[in-house]
């Protein structure tokens, strides 16, 4: 377990910087404490200071997990969000895509959003966009990419693609195991 | 594939090889009846002894048929009970009255012997007005064949044995439903006709052996039901020649083939239920706890969580008044473990049984708890939302595998106050200590959760439970070292397991208040059964009513055991301290 490098930082700051934006702030200087990220086994875990200071007590071999996971750095050193960040990016998101109860499943089974299954999207959001994947009824279920900007989107016909599939809760199910 | 593929362009001629039937079977036409009736085969020296027995037989009949003609009609009921029940001695083929060993032309001859016997009574009773009719039957004239006119006399017998006596009859047939030997057909007839109670007779130990390869299960069940009722009402009901240990043991064997466990688990239940609770507690091993789900109160309300459940077509309820979060689900048309709900984190599946130490933990926020055996982080989570995400929760788990599932949990729970490790729990006050709370779920030979994994029924002796319960008292003795007793409003252990056994609950938490600076707590569970204080050769200290047993009997829950510890002091008694305070006490 150690603190990012300054290449670590900035390369996971660049791709939360798509999904939240400012929002980034928010989870640095926190009123209620100290919280930091740290690097384990290639995962980056955002952790309150306190927590992390009793998890120096665990060795690097037993330590499974501390906090939240945000996601990994791959073999290429390019950083991937894991869906166990999708506490933390949901609030903070500036884009947001709804979909219908009735493509809600498919997109749990881990299919981009097709226009059909589009019930609502944020006005004016760009395209290739960061966006978080909510249903009607404001759960979060994932996230993922703007394919169309929103005035596109009015155009396409029902089986283009709106959003681009990243990550969803039923991750917990399929890839349990690659979690961490 | 390749078959159809051969070659498509052939020509299909005829109805194919499969469609050839073969002829049906036809009989030679020099082909004799009566030659296959009466072989020209050499009598063998045992056949001739058969038969000179058989025309003694026949001659000690006669006469007595003649005697009997001239006897009124009172006595003829109870003649022809004697015929039924040789009839059905040779029906049952019970190796009674052949003292020859079996072969073909054996059990022909006592058809044959039968046969003349029922003629023989036939006549004697109808005074010869059927008489002519057998003997044109004899010579086969209209093709039919030996059996078939075996059967017509014996349904043509019947018919005049109903009319003569059908009352009678039914007893009998009636009877005969419960016998199992020639004795009990006797008696049977006998008290049938005498008094409506039979006692129930108890078969010995070889005669279960044999029966419990051929016979069905509900004819064990019957025997346990009247075991049963024998032994609650021992006194009156038992066969005077028999003790109680006789009938014990039979229904221990009967209990242990009708619900398949092994004997070792059987003799532990028997010893730690009274009969008609032990009966139930193996019922309702059989059938499944209902789903149980547990409301996430970092995410959502249960109010908000069953309206959207009950959206999606589940059928629940409240789960009972002891909880604010627990719901039972009836029914549900989508996979429970499988909704966007549930993948959102809005909701565990957990047994009701879990619910109960961590609501006997009651952390507060702010607290450092540590859960010892975590796996698969039900009541991990449950601690965390507890403590509303503050404080700190040490999770920790000795197998891998188990504690990826630990990781999905928590953060599909949205925990995020955890350190989640993988150590052997029995090292634990060496890599950190001073904790305000511990639970201690501890691995055990799950003896309550038969219904979930019965191949526990099977798999555990005596040995596993040995091995069970002295890993259980190195981990207590590990959780209350790693508490502190100074902790603010703290110094609580909690020790659970999923076990009814003795070995493994009271027995362990006696060991604790004998090593430590501990003493029980009330667990502020207003259900659940008072553990012992004594058990058979144990005697434990008095506070062990304190602890809690959960049966699925009772409390339609996993069977379990939680116990709540303080820790008063952390001084850790010496074993010389131990010596004193016994020779105080005494």
């Amino acid at each position: 377990m150690r603190p990012l490098t300054d290449e670590e930082t900035k390369i996971m700051f660049e791709k939360l910087a798509k999904y939240i934006g400012e929002g980034i702030k928010d989870l640095i200087d926190r009123p209620d404490g100290v919280y930091c990220f740290r690097l384990h086994k290639e995962r980056v875990y955002y952790v309150a200071e306190d927590i992390m200071l009793k998890a120096t007590n665990v060795c690097r071999e037993n330590l499974i997990s501390l906090g939240v996971c945000f996601g990994k750095f791959t073999k290429t050193r390019k950083f991937r969000l894991h869906v166990t960040a999708l506490d933390y990016l949901a609030p903070y998101s500036k884009y947001k895509v709804w979909v219908k109860p009735s493509a809600e499943q498919t997109f749990l089974y881990g299919n981009h959003i097709m226009k059909a299954g589009l019930g609502r999207i944020t006005d004016n959001t760009p395209k290739y966009q960061g966006v978080v994947v909510y249903s009607m009824a404001d759960v979060p279920l994932g996230f993922g990419v703007a394919a169309k900007s929103t005035a596109e989107c009015r155009k396409s016909d029902p089986m283009t693609i709106i959003a681009f599939h990243q990550a969803d809760v039923g991750e917990y199910l399929r890839n349990e195991d690659s979690l961490t | 594939m390749g078959r159809n593929q051969r070659d498509p362009d052939r020509v299909v001629r005829g109805p194919g090889p499969k469609s050839r039937r073969q002829k049906d079977l036809a009989m030679p036409k020099n082909y004799d009846i009566t030659e296959e009736q009466e072989p020209n085969k050499k009598i063998s020296s045992r056949a001739k002894v058969r038969a000179k027995k058989r025309d003694l037989k026949k001659q000690l009949l006669t006469s007595l048929v003649e005697a009997k003609a001239e006897k009124k009609e009172a006595d003829k009921i109870e003649e022809e009970d004697e015929i039924k029940e040789e009839e059905t001695l040779q029906l049952l083929s019970d190796d009674d009255s052949d003292d020859m060993p079996d072969d073909e032309f054996d059990l022909d001859d006592d058809d044959d012997h039968v046969e003349a016997e029922i003629r023989d009574r036939v006549i004697g009773e109808m005074r010869g007005e059927d008489h002519e009719d057998d003997s044109s039957d004899d010579e086969g004239e209209d093709g039919e064949l030996p059996i078939e006119r075996k059967t017509k006399q014996v349904l043509q017998k019947r018919s005049q044995l109903s009319k003569d006596c059908n009352d009678n009859s039914a007893q009998n047939l009636r009877s005969h439903a419960y016998l199992f030997d020639k004795r009990a057909v006797k008696e049977n007839n006998i008290q049938t006709n005498i008094a409506e109670t039979e006692t129930f007779v108890l078969p010995s130990g070889q005669e279960i052996e044999k029966e419990n390869t051929l016979l069905f299960k509900n004819h064990i069940h019957q025997r346990i039901k009247d075991v049963v009722a024998v032994l609650s009402d021992f006194g009156n009901k038992r066969d005077p020649e028999r003790t109680r240990k006789d009938y014990v043991n039979v229904l221990r064997k009967d209990l242990c083939t009708y619900y398949s466990y092994n004997d070792f688990l059987l003799s532990k239940f028997m010893d730690m239920f009274p009969l008609t609770e032990l009966i139930a507690f193996l019922e309702a091993n059989e059938v499944n706890r209902p789903i149980t789900i547990r409301t996430n109160t970092l995410k959502t309300k249960r109010r908000d969580l069953a309206q959207a459940l009950i959206s999606r077509g589940v059928n629940l309820d409240p789960l009972a008044k002891w909880t604010k979060v627990g719901l039972v689900v009836y029914e549900s048309p989508v996979p429970i473990g499988a909704t966007p709900e549930y993948l959102a984190g809005h909701y565990m599946i957990q047994g009701a049984s879990s619910f109960v130490p961590v609501m006997a933990l009651a952390p507060q926020p702010g607290e450092r708890v540590l859960d010892m055996c975590a796996a698969p982080g039900g009541k991990t989570t449950y601690i965390a939302q507890l403590m509303k995400n503050s404080g700190f929760i040490f999770v920790n788990d000795i197998n891998k595998a188990r504690l990826k599932a630990v990781v999905g949990n928590m953060h599909r729970m949205g925990v995020s106050n955890s350190v989640i490790s993988n150590y052997d729990a029995r090292s634990f006050p060496t890599i950190m200590g001073n904790f305000s709370r511990v639970l201690l779920d501890a691995p055990c030979s799950g003896t309550g959760v038969i219904s979930k994994d019965p191949s526990v029924k099977t798999s555990k002796d005596d040995s596993d439970i040995t091995k069970c319960s002295h890993l259980q008292k190195e981990l207590i003795l590990a959780a209350i070292d790693s508490c502190n007793a100074q902790a603010q409003n703290g110094g609580y252990i909690v020790y659970c397991t999923c076990s009814v056994m003795v070995e493994e609950n009271e027995e362990v938490v006696n060991y604790a208040l004998k090593k430590r600076n501990v003493k029980l707590v009330q667990t502020g569970l207003e259900f659940g059964v008072e553990g012992f204080c004594k058990y058979r050769q144990y005697r434990f200290h008095p506070s062990l009513k304190q602890t809690r047993r959960f049966y699925p009997h009772s409390h339609n829950m996993d069977g379990f055991f939680v116990a709540k510890f303080k820790k008063f002091s952390n001084k850790i008694p010496s074993s010389d301290d131990v010596k004193e305070k016994q020779e105080v006490k005494e």
